[in-house]
């Protein structure tokens, strides 16, 4: 793989950005991965946090960096030796939606702006193999890659005060779920009865940066079956590994 | 155990934060005012990380069942101890059923009360901050018992009271670094930058955002990471300072960011009081 062109950026007292060029795209991801893992490894987990983007990581140290240069000259190298980096193995989670009017607030609206049936929205919305490009903004937020362009939809005017934990909505080329109740903006399809987040684990997501999302449409009856085993802690997310 | 009679306004158990989690979107939280939470910590010889209790604008009341010393620091509430005013910055030895009365603050906008090992509440993911979807309380209610551990109290008060500099309340100067996207402003933008803004009443743990405006014609980036002191550009022109409850990645221009120190000192800042960034070379 062909290295990109990285700038590099001090950003405050103790943090350094590194950017790739700007655009949503696959190949840049397992780039950004291949780099972020390879500091991993090199620095203690104490020492340096690290958090990536679609086309740019975070490296914040614990301590104020004297020599900027010196820091930016290490990352440099760090990078010209992620190549022999291997990634972890990539999971397909297949995560269950119920497209039921019961959750839908705003199928019915999508559906008359794009001149689709509801049932060809929810084919559109449920065939695609998305990608997590990382996971951001609020505990548990995947930001996904990969919504079918029939389906672009901006963002709702006024955004809504409160959507529920599982909603899941389209804002502009974006889908993704809300792992939490909240205010939100994008416009609401359907509901996933599965939890993103959990802070009770040491690792609170199940799904990292890299892996695939496919929503699988499910009933209401599906729903609050899965929803019980949800609550009960017996319910397992169906996923495969994906090579590459 | 502390045992809260009248919550406050906004009382959150804090220490200094949660690291390693970000990538999972989670934010790093911890006391606003670190300067203050940590005067206060090594005042009672605890460690910096130990937790403390964060009071925003109007003090809770509070009933000690344990032995323990406290300290208070930040802004000044009229701290009263069984209905004597004391002082702060200074160490007591409190006992069960001593009563811990707050009133409104005076300077500063953020108090902070330690205890001896600091409050014992739970943790996850790493720290005891309370923040929503993370922590069983995103606030301290009335009746909640706070766990503490009990101390041997061998004196009432400390004689001397430690100089806490109050500059961090009485400067409406921001130390800054050029953000990101600093240079992707014009220079009438960069030059309006560094005029006074005042404080919007829109301001809370995630962020405080200004009253004037900055004419912007920025599109958005492409969401990148953020982090506490990161001064956002929004499209309408508003000026969102990022601060320590606030979101890992966003998708603004990033124009500036706050030095550690002027984080602290914005904690402390309330609606209407006037600012100024300092750029630093």
């Amino acid at each position: 793989m062909t290295d990109f062109n990285l700038t590099y950026k001090p950003y405050g007292e103790r943090s350094i950005l590194v950017e790739w060029p700007s655009k949503i795209d696959e190949n840049i991801l397992t780039d950004i991965l291949k780099f972020k893992n390879t500091v991993d490894k090199n620095y203690d987990k104490q020492k340096v946090q690290i958090k990536s983007a679609y086309n740019s990581i975070l490296i914040t140290y614990d301590f104020s960096i004297e020599n900027v240069n010196t820091e930016i000259s290490t990352l440099k190298y760090l990078y010209s030796t992620k190549i022999q980096n291997t990634l972890p193995e990539r999971q397909l989670w297949k995560i269950p939606v119920c497209y039921d009017n019961a959750f839908a607030l705003d199928l019915e609206e999508i559906s008359m702006q794009k001149g689709l049936s509801k049932t060809e929205i929810i084919k559109l919305h449920s065939k695609p193999i998305y990608t997590v490009y990382f996971i951001g903004f609020l505990p548990g937020f995947l930001y996904l890659g990969g919504l079918d362009e029939r389906l672009i939809t901006p963002r709702k005017s006024t955004p809504r005060l409160q959507v529920r934990k599982g909603d899941v909505g389209i804002g502009g080329s974006q889908t993704g779920i809300y792992p939490n109740q909240s205010p939100g903006g994008w416009h609401v399809i359907g509901n996933s009865p599965i939890s993103f987040f959990d802070a009770s684990k040491e690792i609170p997501c199940f799904a990292k940066a890299g892996d695939n999302i496919q929503f699988v449409p499910i009933d209401l009856e599906t729903f609050h079956r899965i929803e019980v085993e949800v609550k009960a802690g017996d319910y397992k997310v169906e996923s495969e590994v994906l090579n590459g | 155990m502390v045992r809260v009679i009248k919550p406050g306004f906004y009382s959150t158990i804090q220490d200094l934060g949660r690291l390693g989690h970000q990538d999972y979107g989670v934010p790093i939280s911890g006391a606003m005012d670190r300067y203050s939470s940590r005067f206060a910590n090594a005042l009672l010889n605890n460690k910096p990380e130990d937790a403390v209790l964060e009071i925003t604008m109007t003090g809770p009341t509070l009933e000690f069942f344990t032995a323990t010393y406290i300290c208070i620091t930040g802004a000044d509430m009229s701290p009263k101890l069984n209905e004597a005013s004391i002082r702060m910055n200074t160490v007591f030895g409190v006992k069960p059923n001593d009563l811990l009365v707050f009133g409104r603050s005076k300077t500063g906008f953020r108090t902070y009360l330690g205890v001896s090992g600091g409050f014992q509440t739970d943790i996850r993911l790493n720290s005891r901050s309370m923040f929503k979807s993370i922590t069983d309380s995103v606030k301290i209610e009335a009746n909640q018992m706070l766990p503490i551990h009990s101390s041997k109290i061998e004196f009432t008060q400390t004689n001397s009271t430690l100089k806490f500099k109050t500059e961090i309340f009485n400067t409406n100067r921001l130390q800054v670094f050029k953000g990101p996207e600093y240079n992707l402003l014009n220079p009438i933008q960069q030059e309006r930058l560094f005029e006074p803004f005042t404080v919007s009443g829109s301001n809370n743990r995630m962020g405080y955002q200004l009253e004037e405006q900055v004419k912007n014609e920025l599109p958005s980036i492409l969401t990148s990471p953020v982090m506490p002191g990161t001064v956002q550009l929004t499209p309408s022109g508003n000026l969102i300072v990022l601060m320590r409850d606030g979101q890992t990645t966003g998708g603004y221009p990033r124009v500036l960011q706050l030095k550690e120190t002027a984080i602290n000192s914005l904690a402390q800042a309330y609606k209407g009081k006037l600012l100024q960034f300092e750029l630093i070379n």
